[in-house]
């Protein structure tokens, strides 16, 4: 193994390690969207009898949305994992040592990936259990991990880079509510075309979070969606992009020896 | 006497850190709005659904809920500065000072309800300013705002039991997620009757469910369950006053 691929394996498992020692890290991510999901399949289910609405199922309709939720968590996981390590002085310590500072992030980030993945798993099997049927099928469920992967990638890298400009676990527990918003002013509980307000459907529609939902959604109620699959993707991918960028400059900035 | 004059320093120095300290303030300001807009706005159509027969429409019907959030949510976050005091080390100090230590959990009450006053008049300004429609006259307002701030009592004894149990900031979700999940199995979307499955059951016994129809029936001036409603408002801050007082109990024998 190279020593780079072995400096991510290591940093990897530490990383993947320290979440599975701390159980508010792992219960948060799983059950806290599984009760939202409780909640407001039981709360808006008198939603799918409006007109146009896309199936009859609104569990179905927001298995999409802990997707995004978890997500969210797995931000402000890395991010304040991450300032902990700046505040105690790990960071500094690691710097002195020959590794090399992206394998670091990369070790961070391969973490996410492990609980986006048992987190996928988690949501799909309770999607199963409670009666919903993917219409893309298993190629679909395919998608939806590399999907879920992609989207916890960028969410992630951007919890890092909160964490390396910041510093402060407490500075990125406080975008939480940022996230949030976004959340909640998206298409995550009602399909863009049913918002009857003019300016929450504008911004539902300027809010990329709308197009990630509607492509996860897509491949449970629709099938096989290419546009909103495109959009997904697409958007996905930007934020992982300019994530990546941003942490990997902020962690440069960080490791200056 | 005493005590009053506890409960007095307590709440002062409490709503003085709150107001003069924003990241304490804007979250128990925004966060209504923010639901208040992103149920109100975002879920209008609901209206639509055969059956929903609330007449003042959806932001009516949403205001009421978001309205009880944020006083039940006001005695939460009171509930975050008890254990925070603990974790810095003034609340031990305070329990040494004190000649009757009743007054601390009064006056922690009395800053909770100082709290959200501030909150429920910004978000009943929003409402107003964005059109909602009222149906009720004062009597009935005044029944409606009574309801909440009995929420804000139960909400704020209940934290304070936690708080003064375990101590710690690190309990924040044992006193948040309880109360979460009671005021989201209540008819947040729509009315009970439209409600169907486990989660018509779970609401049908959930005591806040009475709370939020009788509040939304102030609103729209035709009350219901009014009795059943501040029977259960009354019992559930008779109990958190048991429960916090034992907790304050507690936090003496640890020293």
């Amino acid at each position: 193994m190279s020593a780079f691929a072995d400096q991510v394996y290591l940093l990897g498992r530490r990383s993947v390690v320290r979440t599975v020692r701390q159980p508010a890290n792992v219960v948060g991510p799983l059950i806290f969207p599984m009760l939202l999901l409780a909640v407001n399949s039981g709360g808006l289910k008198a939603e799918t009898q409006l007109p146009g609405f896309p199936t009859n199922s609104f569990i179905a309709f927001a298995l999409a949305v802990p997707f995004i939720q978890g997500a969210l968590f797995a931000t402000m996981n890395t991010g304040t994992d991450l300032a902990r390590d700046i505040q105690t002085g790990f960071l500094n310590r690691l710097s002195l040592t020959p590794m090399r500072g992206i394998a670091l992030l990369c070790g961070q980030l391969g973490g996410v990936v492990v609980l986006t993945i048992a987190q996928v798993a988690v949501y799909l099997t309770v999607g199963y259990i409670v009666g919903v049927r993917l219409q893309s099928g298993l190629a679909g469920l395919v998608v939806i991990v590399l999907f879920a992967i992609l989207v916890g990638l960028g969410f992630g890298a951007l919890g890092a880079f909160a964490a390396l400009r910041t510093g402060s676990g407490e500075a990125v527990q406080s975008l939480f509510p940022v996230f949030f918003v976004f959340l909640f002013i998206s298409s995550m509980n009602i399909p863009r075309n049913l918002i009857a307000v003019s300016w929450f459907r504008d911004a539902a529609t300027a809010n990329p979070v709308s197009y990630l939902l509607e492509a996860v959604r897509s491949l449970i109620i629709i099938g096989w969606d290419g546009q909103a699959l495109a959009y997904g993707f697409g958007i996905a991918a930007a934020i992982a992009a300019v994530a990546l960028a941003l942490a990997s400059w902020a962690l440069r900035v960080r490791m200056a020896r | 006497m005493r005590t009053l004059q506890v409960a007095q320093g307590v709440a002062w120095r409490t709503l003085h850190n709150v107001v003069t300290n924003p990241s304490l303030l804007l979250p128990s300001l925004i966060f209504p709005l923010f639901f208040f807009t992103a149920f109100a706005g975002g879920l209008s159509r609901i209206s639509d659904v055969p059956g929903f027969d609330y007449p003042y429409g959806y932001t009516a019907f949403q205001f009421v809920f978001v309205l009880l959030q944020s006083a039940v949510f006001g005695g939460v976050f009171t509930g975050f500065g008890i254990a925070r005091d603990f974790e810095n080390g003034f609340a031990r100090r305070l329990l040494l000072a004190a000649p009757n230590r009743l007054g601390i959990v009064l006056g922690y009450a009395l800053a909770a309800t100082g709290r959200w006053l501030i909150t429920a008049s910004f978000l009943t300004v929003i409402a107003f300013a964005v059109g909602m429609r009222v149906g009720g006259n004062g009597v009935d307002l005044f029944g409606l705002y009574t309801l909440a701030l009995l929420m804000n009592g139960a909400a704020v004894l209940w934290s304070a039991g936690v708080a003064m149990r375990l101590r710690t900031m690190q309990a924040g979700p044992i006193m948040q997620l309880p109360v979460f999940l009671v005021l989201f199995f209540a008819p947040v979307y729509v009315p009970l009757a439209l409600l169907q499955g486990w989660i018509h059951s779970v609401a049908t016994v959930n005591p806040v469910t009475r709370v939020l129809e009788s509040a939304r029936g102030f609103l729209a001036g035709q009350p219901t369950e009014v009795g059943l409603a501040y029977g259960t408002g009354l019992a559930l801050v008779l109990f958190f006053s048991i429960w916090a007082v034992r907790g304050l109990r507690s936090a003496e024998r640890a020293g």
